[in-house]
């Protein structure tokens, strides 16, 4: 479903060539539920805007449900859906209703299917109380299911998520997790997710990659990463020894 | 596309609509600065009979050609310059996770209808030249041959201008002088500038096609600065010439598209 062939990006800054990620070179497989981890500025956000065509890679290939996501970025939108964590894709000063009015026009999602859908997604995330609010009134809390609902009502066959947990409170985080997990269960949606909180990749994430310095730094089960320190109990601790000890 | 820019024009307007005051106040703004272009031109034939050339009524059909061009432009997508302020922060992202063209989503971002007050003052002077003046009726063709011509380059310096803002990131002035300057450049008879600069935009940067050169054929007469007479028709070329650099130039911009850290 995704698929990346030392996939690289580089950025000029200031003269200097950086590679934000270099020879990534993954696979992830239909209905598969993967933890993205790394350190900030690894360049999980950049592999994330490769997947969904916001930037071309400088080398390498990259597909996407068997797109070139930077060629087709179009078409592929109507295959994927997209959460950003720190910025919202809705219209910010229309009510969420007709956000989602909106994306069901621009999808070309037809009327029986898109009532269905919302009306699914408006029980699962809880979005009845605040259907009619302009998004700029909404919480971080509501605004994160909102965008949810918006990246999931064209039926996506691949969810990418770029910190969608970032800043909610344990309830918030508790619905959200529970919601990815049956949408992944029940509609065998692919999901990709990125996150510092690694709560989320106990409770969600069958495999783990773990990017660092632009390229993977390990890939397996969540057992694999727990194995791979020996002598270090949880999550966190084997986690901060990978990201410590690949920085020398 | 059409049916996706209307959806977006739509929803834009009903969401500005929600501020009603705002919305009264810039249809009031766009009106009033509308006037005082046009209020330029009239203190200047009160001093004055001709202007290099060109009678008062032949100055208004140059001018209500070139405004209704450049204020369609602007209702359509005047919005394309906002880009630089969406590279720079990079809420471009949104745009492009959707299923449509990210110029199409650009142009009709926080599109309003306010700016129709323009189109309406234009519409007005070029009428009241058109009857006036006591032009050849075989000619008229060209009227709005010149306008969707004009509005058409318009767009594509808009363009061109937002596919610069990729490699910029932050000067949205050094791309306005060519925007707005175009528009400015174009409200007077050519013959009032000197013969490099109408060179300039006559091969270079096609500004002489918006109003100018069609312009000279409506009112029957030779270009002052001795140009062939087949440039009067050129105003097509020239704009589907530069919609193509421009659409080139906009696909090579988005490729370059750095989004921001997050």
């Amino acid at each position: 479903m995704i698929e990346l062939d030392r996939a690289g990006r580089t950025f000029r800054v200031k003269r200097t060539l950086v590679h934000a990620v270099r020879d990534l070179s993954f696979t992830v497989a239909p209905g598969e539920f993967v933890g993205y981890l790394g350190p900030n500025g690894a360049g999980k956000s950049t592999t994330i805007k490769m997947l969904c065509g916001i930037l071309t890679p400088s080398s390498g290939r990259v597909r996407v449900a068997g797109l070139d996501p930077s060629r087709k970025r179009t078409t592929l939108a109507r295959r994927i859906g997209v959460v950003f964590g720190q910025r919202t894709t809705l219209w910010w000063d229309l009510p969420l209703k007709d956000s989602f009015e909106l994306i069901r026009l621009l999808y070309k999602v037809d009327r029986g299917t898109f009532a269905r859908r919302l009306a699914e997604l408006t029980e699962t995330l809880d979005l009845g109380d605040f259907l009619r609010t302009p998004v700029r009134q909404l919480s971080l809390g509501q605004r994160m299911r909102g965008d949810l609902a918006a990246a999931l009502l064209h039926a996506p066959d691949v969810l990418v998520l770029d910190e969608p947990t970032i800043g909610l409170d344990v309830v918030s985080k508790a619905s959200i997790r529970a919601f990815l997990a049956r949408v992944n269960a029940e509609q065998g949606t692919t999901v990709l997710l990125t996150t510092h909180d690694l709560g989320d990749i106990e409770r969600l994430c069958r495999r783990v990659m773990l990017i660092d310095h632009g390229s993977l730094a390990f890939d397996g089960t969540l057992d694999d990463l727990m194995a791979s320190a020996p002598g270090h109990a949880t999550i966190e601790e084997v986690v901060t020894h990978l990201y410590t000890s690949s920085r020398q | 596309m059409v049916r996706t820019y209307l959806l977006l024009a739509w929803t834009w307007t009903r969401a500005a609509a929600a501020y009603r005051a705002s919305f009264a106040i810039m249809l009031l703004l766009g009106s009033v600065s509308a006037v005082l272009d046009l209020a330029v031109i009239l203190v200047l034939f009160a001093n004055t009979t001709t202007l290099a050339g060109f009678s008062r009524e032949e100055v208004l059909l140059l001018y209500g050609a070139a405004a209704l061009a450049f204020s369609v432009t602007d209702v359509l997508a005047g919005n394309l310059e906002r880009i630089s302020q969406h590279i720079r922060a990079g809420t471009l992202d949104t745009f492009l996770i959707r299923p449509a063209g990210a110029w199409l989503q650009i142009a009709t971002d926080r599109f309003t209808p306010t700016r129709l007050g323009r189109v309406a003052q234009a519409c007005l002077v070029l009428g009241y030249a058109l009857g006036a003046l006591d032009l050849d009726p075989g000619r008229l063709w060209m009227i709005p041959v010149m306008v969707a011509c004009g509005a058409v380059i318009f767009a594509s310096l808009w363009t061109l201008a937002g596919a610069v803002q990729f490699l910029l990131t932050d000067a949205p002035e050094v791309t306005s002088a060519f925007t707005y300057g175009g528009q400015q450049l174009t409200q007077y008879p050519f013959s009032v500038y000197g013969r490099d600069l109408v060179r300039g935009v006559t091969y270079v940067l096609p500004l002489a096609f918006v109003n100018w050169q069609p312009g000279l054929y409506v009112l029957g007469r030779d270009d002052p600065f001795g140009t062939p007479g087949f440039l009067r028709f050129l105003g097509p070329v020239a704009a589907l010439s530069l919609a193509l650099l421009a659409a080139f130039a906009w696909r090579q911009g988005l490729r370059r598209y750095r989004s921001t850290g997050s």
